[in-house]
C-alpha cells in the first residue's frame, strides 16, 4: 500500500510544484511590467 | 474569461476527486498484483496526456515553421512544458509500481529507455528555449520538436515490437488483452480528469507566454521610439 500512496502523492507533489512555479512566473512578469511602466 | 476559468477549474477539481475515488476505491482489486496495481489509474492517463500534449506540440511547431505565428509558438512551448510535467509523473510512478511487482526500480528495456529519452528530448527543448539568446530560437526549437516527436510512436510501440520487462499492452494488444469493465471505467474517468486538468494548465501557461511575448514586443517598440533612454550606451 505504501507504494500506491507514494505514487498518488508524488503525482500531486509534481503538479502542485509546477503550478507554484507557474504562479511565481506570472508574478515576476507582472512586476517587470509595472517596473517598465514606471520608467 | 476569469469566471469561465474558475468554473472550469471547479468542474475539473470535481472530476479529479471522482476519478480518484474510482481509482482508489470503486475499481476492483487486481488478482495478481493486488492494491499496488491501482497506480495504473494515474500512470497510464499521465502517459497518454503527455503523448497528446507532445502531439499538439508537434502540430503547432509545424504551423509555426509554416506561418511564424507567435500564438503557435506560445502554444508549442506551453504544451511541451506541461507535457514534460506529465512525463515526469510517468517516470516517477513507473518505478514506484515496478519495485513491489518486479523487485527492481528500473530496467533498461525498450519501453522504459525510450520514455526516458522522450523526457530528455523535451527537457532539452525547454532548456534551449530558456537559455538560447538567438533570434532564431523558436525556429530551432520547432525543428527539434518535429524530430523529437518521432520518439512518441516508438514509445507507444516499444512493448509491441520488442520483448520488454514492461507489461504487454492491456488494451489494443491483440487476443487476450483487455480488462474488467469497472477497471476500464475507472481508467477512462482518470483519463478524462487528467485531460481536463492538462487543458487548464496549458491555458494558464499559454496566457503567461502570450503576455510575455506582448511585453517583449512593447519593450522593443519603446526602445525604437526612445533609443537614447531605453537602450544601453
Amino acid at each position: 500500500m505504501k507504494f500506491l500512496y507514494a505514487a498518488y502523492a508524488a503525482t500531486w507533489v509534481i503538479h502542485i510544484t509546477y503550478l507554484t512555479v507557474l504562479s511565481r512566473r506570472f508574478r515576476r512578469l507582472r512586476d517587470e511590467m509595472q517596473e517598465f511602466r514606471k520608467k | 474569461m476569469r469566471r469561465t476559468f474558475v468554473i472550469l477549474a471547479l468542474l475539473t477539481f470535481g472530476l479529479l476527486t471522482y476519478a480518484l475515488y474510482e481509482g482508489l476505491v470503486a475499481a476492483p482489486t487486481e488478482q495478481t498484483m493486488g492494491e499496488v496495481q491501482r497506480i495504473f489509474y494515474y500512470h497510464v492517463p499521465s502517459a497518454i496526456t503527455a503523448f497528446t500534449l507532445f502531439l499538439i506540440n508537434f502540430a503547432v511547431s509545424i504551423v509555426y515553421l509554416a506561418r511564424r505565428s507567435p500564438r503557435a509558438d506560445a502554444l508549442a512551448v506551453s504544451t511541451a512544458e506541461v507535457g514534460v510535467v506529465f512525463c515526469t509523473v510517468v517516470l516517477v510512478t513507473g518505478p514506484l509500481w515496478a519495485r513491489p511487482v518486479w523487485g527492481i526500480w528500473w530496467t533498461w528495456d525498450a519501453r522504459l529507455t525510450s520514455t526516458l529519452l522522450l523526457w530528455l528530448i523535451y527537457v532539452s527543448y525547454l532548456i534551449l528555449r530558456r537559455y538560447s539568446t538567438s533570434g532564431q530560437t523558436p525556429v530551432i526549437a520547432a525543428v527539434l520538436a518535429v524530430f523529437g516527436f518521432l520518439d512518441v510512436p516508438f514509445v507507444y510501440l516499444a512493448n509491441r515490437l520488442f520483448r520488454t520487462q514492461h507489461p504487454q499492452p492491456v488494451y489494443f494488444g491483440g487476443p487476450g488483452s483487455g480488462a474488467d469493465p469497472r477497471m476500464t471505467y475507472a481508467l477512462l474517468m482518470n483519463m478524462a480528469a487528467f485531460f481536463a486538468f492538462a487543458a487548464l494548465v496549458v491555458w494558464l501557461r499559454f496566457r503567461l507566454e502570450r503576455a510575455r511575448q506582448d511585453f517583449e514586443e512593447t519593450q522593443a517598440l519603446e526602445s525604437l521610439i526612445q533609443p537614447d533612454v531605453r537602450s544601453p550606451r
